[in-house]
């Protein structure tokens, strides 16, 4: 075999023996990354804590919100998975799914104060607020974000954005207060989403249609690049599972990203912004800080 | 949004319950919980307005094979009767699974 068959012939088989992240659903993801047989789940489906908002707007809800809340061990030590659902309505974040996601943060806090360690790990698959609920869902996202906060002075709270639908809006100013992000290629991280910059300022603007454009912007590779997410793995089930333990193996950071206020208030400033695209945005994130 | 309720016969007791779906985009969630007695009950939220006849043929053929006494609750989003046949067939699979 030529160099370039051998070549060929090992990514073939690596890709193959991979088993895929993204094409599982929310309840499949979070039972993967639990050690095996720890799943247990927290008011699941037929526990029925739909939204209340949905059908008074003529829209089926599902059983469980679209968050699968799960309570297993990672590397042997307590643990709670914290997933979304990104194929019941976007990963919208609504009053009951935010509430579930928040309360269970919250709860984990309880445990951390009294000397009980939990490891807390965010599947964020979301385009952010669930617009039907409006106000109600912000107010959830702020106490999930509130909650990484205080747990994160206890124990690392650890994110994981896989893809396809990635992460946006309020949810992805809360994936940036986690103490650890873990991202894919395919995974996306942003504010605003491309295709609603594209409707409010234009094509010109962005081409939320031209996909190498985006990705190259807020991509999971992108991101990593810049030092905004912490580890960049492959769409693999092992990969993801395996970076989650690390994470927290690694400990609390000294300094969580979202301390480092001036380093990034400095960067932003050095922005032209006629000018900036992916590449000069690594330039300018890589340099060190003056 | 359309609820629709049916009711069947039925000679035994259901499996354990189970949950199978999801409710995005062409696709739908049933959750199947035992009851006591001898009928089957089932409960359709869809999000396609007009399709009860459609969704009767569904269920009439899918009862022909199952006679658990259960509660079958459906959260469609538009799913065609070829999903929903196969979804069902699914649920009766987990609720019957005595591995699980």
């Amino acid at each position: 075999m030529s160099q370039t068959e051998v070549l060929y012939a090992s990514t073939y088989e690596a890709i193959l023996a991979r088993q895929s992240f993204i094409e599982l659903g929310a309840r499949e993801r979070a039972r993967a990354l639990l050690d095996v047989g720890s799943f247990r789940e927290l008011l699941g489906p037929f526990d029925h804590l739909e939204s209340p908002w949905l059908p008074l707007q003529g829209i089926v809800c599902q059983a469980d919100d679209g968050a699968v809340i799960a309570k297993g061990r990672l590397d042997g030590e307590p643990a709670v998975v914290l997933a979304i659902e990104s194929a019941f309505q976007g990963g919208s974040i609504g009053e009951v799914s935010g509430a579930k996601i928040a309360a269970t943060l919250e709860l984990v806090l309880r445990e951390c104060e009294a000397g009980r360690t939990v490891r807390p790990v965010i599947l964020f698959e979301t385009g952010g607020v669930r617009l039907q609920e409006a106000n109600l869902g912000l107010a959830a996202i702020a106490e999930i974000q509130a909650a990484i906060v205080a747990l994160r002075r206890h124990v690392p709270v650890v994110g994981v954005i896989a893809g396809m639908v990635g992460c946006f809006g309020g949810m992805s100013l809360a994936a940036a207060l986690c103490s650890y992000l873990i991202i894919t290629k395919q995974g996306r991280l942003g504010m605003n989403g491309p295709e609603v910059i594209e409707q409010e300022a234009g094509v010109e603007e962005l081409n939320a249609s031209d996909r190498r454009l985006i990705w190259s912007l807020i991509g999971g590779e992108q991101r990593a690049a810049t030092g905004l997410v912490d580890g960049l793995v492959e769409d693999d089930v092992a990969q993801i599972a395996a970076a989650v333990r690390a994470a927290f193996a690694q400990g609390r950071p000294t300094q969580a990203r979202s301390e480092r206020v001036a380093h990034y208030l400095d960067l932003l400033a050095r922005v032209d912004p006629a000018a900036i695209d992916g590449a000069a945005m690594r330039q300018l994130w890589n340099q060190e800080s003056l | 949004m359309e609820q629709l309720n049916f009711a069947y016969p039925a000679s035994r007791p259901a499996g354990q319950r189970a949950h199978v779906g999801v409710v995005g985009s062409g696709d739908l969630e049933i959750l199947l919980s035992p009851l006591t007695g001898k009928q089957a009950e089932v409960v359709i939220r869809t999000s396609v307005d007009g399709y009860g006849q459609v969704w009767k043929s569904v269920l009439d053929r899918f009862f022909t094979r199952y006679d658990g006494a259960a509660l079958i609750e459906i959260n469609d989003f538009g799913a065609t009767p070829g999903v929903v046949a196969l979804r069902l067939a699914e649920a009766v699979e987990v609720s019957e699974d005595e591995s699980n």
